[in-house]
């Protein structure tokens, strides 16, 4: 497990050595921003749930901007080859990277804290709805993460990485969109499968166990996916 | 140290590794010389445990690079062909990197990455980015990057490819010095290099192994005839008649020049004639101005090996 950390630490660095962590967090910012005080200003409500339903778009756009590299860049350099000849497992290369990628993504959404302050200060928020709202975040990120490594394990491109990253993530929002309001089993499963009507709940204030095993188990899933990606050099 | 039994490597229908065996003692540096494409990288990464054989087994170190693969890591530093680094990072930085995924202990860290900076002479760019370095510079924080955690075997994948005459002096020479402590295999096509680090070379080509000796014996076992030249004051005819008459000689070429003889006598294969040569020029009054045995080199060798295997394969096909 120590590995996991000296990845994780590596990746870290990388990502601050390196302008993306810089270009994601200063885009998420501005955008987050916008909608904030757009919806802020429409609907006059002490609330963050309107303008986290347009983060979600935004997220799905630069989440695979963080995880782009993770794996492609390795393939492509070869620098994979002196990793995975090191004593270390495929899978805590693979947990290392996640790791490193889920924790720029809640440094991305940091900033979002101010707007709090902002709501505490001109209104009265529901705080409770505010902390399940970011669990909710912060689940979906490690969604999304996932996603984007396993795009990432299967191309040495960083672009071609990002772009069917972001378009998997989108279908994944717009399945959830479609289905909603709905009704019938082709509907629940779009609307199981989709991540919109599980991050909704959690804007309403409600950390319900079954979103969260969505998350959580989706997430498992996929990171066990890129670990067998990545050992299939072994046997390919 | 190393041990390799029936290993195979197969893409698709064509052999990669074709049922190669094998072994490296304790101390030696054994070069593996073959042609681009001979399976030498292939080779390497199946020792590694970067890929896994078809078949065969593999062992380093009494560990199976299969079953027992995070052992065997633990045992080898391995430099890859083209050497890539993480290129932005600080030279430091990527050997701490480096020390840390391979379990060194806290305490050493330091003292050993310090030790590895003065071996590898790049001391002058430990704090550069790795991005900016020449390739001589990148090649030497690969090969500190190999002996960060003192591994008892070294694998190294073309050391020298790809820098200026000065680097490759440095780095072979750099080479040698790690000999003496640790056990090295080394790959490469160029061949004076394999005569002046290796103890034993293995010739590679198309996946099979078509010669394993010390390269002196195998300039010796590949010598197609025995041949030596001359270059005589004296009566020429009688020479060559004397010469001819010296038991194991096959040929004698004669040639007159001026006032003096150029001989060229070829002699049975393993048989040495030298002494006789002498003597028999001495009976017959002439004076020997210069005697030599024209050697092969390995050059020659690689050639012949390998462009044999070629012309067989022509005929059966």
């Amino acid at each position: 497990m120590t590995s996991v950390g000296t990845i994780f630490q590596r990746e870290i660095s990388s990502y601050f050595l390196s302008p993306i962590a810089y270009v994601v967090v200063a885009v998420f910012t501005v955008f987050s921003g916008y909608f904030f005080s757009v919806m802020l200003g429409i609907t006059q409500e002490s609330t963050l749930r309107y303008s986290l339903a347009y983060t979600q778009f935004i997220l799905s756009i630069l989440t695979p901007v963080i995880t782009m590299r993770l794996l492609a860049e390795e393939n492509k350099t070869g620098t994979i080859e002196p990793l995975m000849t090191a004593p270390v497992t495929d899978f805590d290369v693979v947990f290392g990277k996640f790791l490193a990628a889920w924790a720029l993504y809640n440094i991305m959404i940091a900033p979002t804290a101010l707007y709090i302050i902002f709501l505490a200060w001109v209104g009265s928020p529901d705080y409770g709805a505010i902390i399940a709202s970011y669990i909710g975040l912060i689940l979906m990120g490690g969604l999304f993460i996932s996603i984007g490594l396993l795009v990432s394990a299967v191309t040495k491109n960083q672009i071609v990485a990002a772009v069917i990253g972001i378009v998997a993530l989108l279908i994944l929002l717009v399945i959830g969109l479609a289905s909603y309001g709905n009704e019938g089993w082709f509907y629940s499963v779009l609307r199981y499968i989709g991540t919109y009507d599980h991050w909704d709940t959690f804007t309403k204030g409600i950390v319900d166990t079954r979103d969260v095993v969505y998350y959580v188990s989706f997430t498992a899933l996929l990171i066990f996916i890129v670990v067998r990606i990545v050992e299939s050099r072994r046997w390919r | 140290m190393i041990k390799v039994d029936h290993l195979a490597k197969r893409y698709a229908d064509v052999y990669a590794v074709d049922h190669i065996s094998f072994e490296v003692e304790q101390g030696e540096i054994l070069g593996l010389l073959g042609p681009n494409g001979a399976g030498k990288t292939t080779t390497m990464r199946i020792l590694t445990c970067y890929m896994p054989a078809t078949s065969g087994t593999a062992t380093v170190s009494g560990y199976d690079v299969f079953r027992d693969s995070i052992n065997v890591r633990k045992n080898i530093g391995y430099l890859p062909e083209n050497v890539p680094l993480y290129p932005e990072m600080r030279v430091k930085e990527y050997l701490s990197f480096r020390a840390k995924l391979k379990k060194l202990p806290y305490r050493e860290r330091k003292t050993r990455i310090g030790e590895c900076i003065e071996k590898c002479r790049i001391a002058d760019v430990q704090n550069q980015i790795i991005g900016t370095l020449s390739k001589g510079y990148r090649q030497r924080v690969g090969l500190a990057d190999t002996l960060v955690h003192d591994p008892k075997i070294l694998i190294l994948d073309e050391p020298t490819i790809g820098l200026d005459p000065n680097q490759i002096r440095q780095v072979r020479l750099l080479i040698k010095e790690l000999g003496e402590k640790h056990t090295i295999l080394l790959s490469t096509h160029i061949l004076p290099e394999v005569e002046m680090l290796c103890g034993r070379v293995i010739i590679i080509n198309k996946g099979k192994i078509v010669a394993m000796d010390t390269p002196s014996n195998l300039a010796a076992q590949m010598r197609s005839g025995n041949n030596i030249t001359l270059e005589v004051r004296g009566n020429g005819e009688k020479i060559k008649n004397a010469l001819s008459s010296i038991e194991g000689v096959k040929k004698v070429v004669w040639q007159e020049k001026n006032e003096l003889n150029d001989f060229n006598v070829e002699a049975e294969r393993g048989m040495d004639i030298r002494e006789d040569v002498f003597t028999c020029i001495v009976k017959n009054n002439g004076v020997i101005r210069e005697m030599r045995q024209a050697s092969i080199t390995l050059e020659e060798i690689f050639h012949q090996i390998t462009t044999q295997e070629h012309h067989e394969q022509e005929v059966t096909v």
